[in-house]
């Protein structure tokens, strides 16, 4: 790799003497990555120390509990919309994500591969919604939704994110990477233009797509402003909303917050720590493109 | 009839057809709502009243005269906002890059670092929130602990007015690092090893090397990530609602920002039309950031 080829060089060109200097910068660098690293996982630590304290624990200033109890687990899924917030969430979060993962890939697979009038105009005006923020859209939506009467439906906590810009983005820049010719032999071969995108541009765009999944789904999961607004009824919560909640009403019960925040943060810490490569190689691909 | 168009005229109407919805989407969805955002912020927009009278700039004058009264919720709110800003995206750029150099250095855990350091990237704003709120907590949370430990005094973060902001940058700061590193280091990855070599052999010194190889050829990344970090703190809110009392802002206001106060105004004051004004406010903000981006990203570098 080129890092390992630049500290040869690096040291053909220093020699021995700066060698010394060069083991204390790697120090140096171990003891502030390794305390940050710890600052990093620390609230993580506590937060899933505190779930397993008894309540009469939690003011006794000690870090780890004492005598580890389930209880509050029980508690917090036995009593309340907790389980109910998860599917909330799994639901949306999965419907949006097949519906962004579906028009994105259509649409960036028609910009990169037709011409037709008013195509560049159609990609400026795309584009142009990206400089809006979500913010101000809350409130057309807000009314949007009164008037339509989508409020407290799934479809209401989806609408805003069924189709993205970024994603649209994204995959024009990775459909443009199929060949052409292959296109058309499948046109020679008698295959309809949508076979054409579903059968052969899409086989060909897998990673681009598993890193669209992967980030939408990530986003839908943690989406926090316009659920607030939109649901309002117990049973329509997403997970970060009934958390709020739930939080708020819990007051100093922090025992039972710590363990909804768990429950709510454990499961998808464990598909990040599965996929974490990909999905870090994801956005230092795409992310400097925006 | 389908038969008989050109190829050419057909697959350009696979084409419409491919984007029909979607164009749909945007144009009902993004576009016209966006518009439709400014109609709102020239009218007295009650959602629960009926009447919705054009009332011209009055919400605009009237978030000006707020802001000029020093003691006004309005005020509290862009200054706080500036202050999340300026105060926590220069912080985050600083430390990433400076973390983002050492990973680049190190030979060994590399993947792990980059994992650990990504963590609070990938967690709910909200949990993240609270788990915080739990360790600023005065006596018991770990953070007085600690300090009690190391025989400092105790601090009242985020009950204090003086503190409670900087605890909230901290946390934004804290869990927005990640992204910063991994945006950094793939910037660090594509300045060729030569040039350190060549300004090595003129016998440059390691600030030298810092300040004439690195940060020149970063610029891009820099510009990048000043901007979408600041966008990111212009929309502070998930952070402040869940960790003050009441989702207020407070103590004493000294934690809300634009979007909370928008969020207090149209959606628990219903006054739509003053919310929706303070978002087109927010919305000019970020455009001249935005074009002041485009402006430093297109200039030329000199070496």
């Amino acid at each position: 790799m080129a890092v390992s080829a630049g500290r040869k060089t690096r040291e053909i060109v220093y020699g021995m003497g700066l060698r010394r200097s060069e083991a204390l910068v790697q120090a140096t660098s171990y003891f502030f990555l390794i305390l940050g690293g710890v600052t990093m996982v620390v609230p993580f630590v506590w937060m899933i120390a505190t779930s397993f304290k008894p309540a009469s624990e939690i003011y006794m200033g000690n870090f780890f509990p004492q005598a580890a109890t389930f209880e509050n687990y029980r508690e917090v899924i036995l009593k309340t919309l907790f389980p109910r917030c998860y599917l909330n969430s799994f639901i949306c979060a999965t419907l949006s994500t097949l519906s962004v993962i579906f028009f994105d890939s259509l649409v960036g697979y028609t910009l990169a591969k037709y011409d037709f009038p008013g195509k560049n105009v159609i990609f400026v005006l795309i584009l142009s919604t990206l400089m809006v923020p979500t913010e101000m859209l809350i409130i057309p939506w807000y009314i949007m939704s009164v008037n339509f009467h989508w409020a407290d439906t799934y479809w209401g906590i989806i609408f805003p994110g069924v189709i993205t810009a970024t994603g649209i983005f994204l995959m024009r820049q990775f459909m443009s990477g199929v060949p052409n010719e292959l296109l058309d032999a499948g046109r020679i071969d008698g295959v309809s233009e949508f076979g054409l995108y579903w059968r052969v541009a899409l086989q060909l765009t897998k990673p681009a797509l598993a890193a669209l999944f992967i980030f939408n789904f990530l986003g839908n999961w943690n989406a926090y402003i316009w659920p607030l607004i939109v649901s309002s009824a117990r049973e329509m919560l997403t997970l970060p909303v009934g958390l709020g909640f739930f939080s708020s009403e819990a007051s100093a019960d922090w025992h039972l917050i710590m363990t909804a925040n768990t429950l709510s943060v454990v499961p998808l810490l464990t598909v990040f720590a599965i996929f974490q490569r990909q999905i870090i190689q994801g956005i230092a691909l795409t992310g400097l493109k925006g | 009839m389908f038969n008989k168009l050109s190829l050419r005229r057909r697959r350009q109407l696979w084409a419409y057809i491919f984007i029909l919805v979607p164009l749909f989407f945007f144009l009902s969805i993004r576009i016209g709502p966006t518009l439709f955002s400014f109609n709102v912020s020239v009218r007295e927009w009650n959602i629960l009243s009926p009447e919705k009278p054009f009332v011209g700039l009055d919400n605009f004058q009237s978030i000006w005269q707020d802001f000029q009264d020093p003691k006004s919720v309005v005020r509290h709110a862009f200054l706080n906002t500036f202050a999340y800003v300026i105060i926590g995206m220069p912080v985050q750029l600083v430390v990433g890059l400076a973390l983002a150099m050492m990973l680049d250095r190190i030979t060994r855990l590399v993947g792990l670092f980059r994992a650990i350091y990504f963590i609070p990237f990938v967690t709910s704003t909200v949990a993240i929130s609270w788990v915080w709120r739990w360790m600023y907590q005065p006596r018991f949370g770990p953070i007085n602990l600690f300090l009690t430990f190391l025989g400092l005094p105790e601090q009242k973060f985020l009950f204090s007015p003086d503190q409670a902001l900087l605890s909230i940058t901290a946390v934004a700061v804290w869990q927005g690092l990640g992204y910063v590193i991994i945006i950094f280091l793939a910037g660090l990855k594509q300045i060729p090893d030569m040039y350190y070599e060549a300004a090595r052999i003129d016998g440059a010194s390691r600030w030298q090397l810092f300040r004439h190889v690195t940060l020149p050829l970063l610029n891009n990344t820099i510009v990048y990530l000043a901007v979408l970090q600041s966008i990111r703190f212009l929309r502070m809110f998930t952070q402040v609602i869940n960790m003050t009392r009441q989702g207020d802002g407070g103590p004493l206001n000294s934690t809300v920002t634009v979007v909370l106060h928008m969020y207090r105004e149209g959606f628990q004051r219903y006054k739509m039309g003053s919310a929706a004004a303070l978002m087109v406010v927010l919305f000019l903000i970020i455009m001249v950031i935005t074009l002041v981006q485009m402006r430093l990203l297109t200039r030329r570098i000199e070496y």
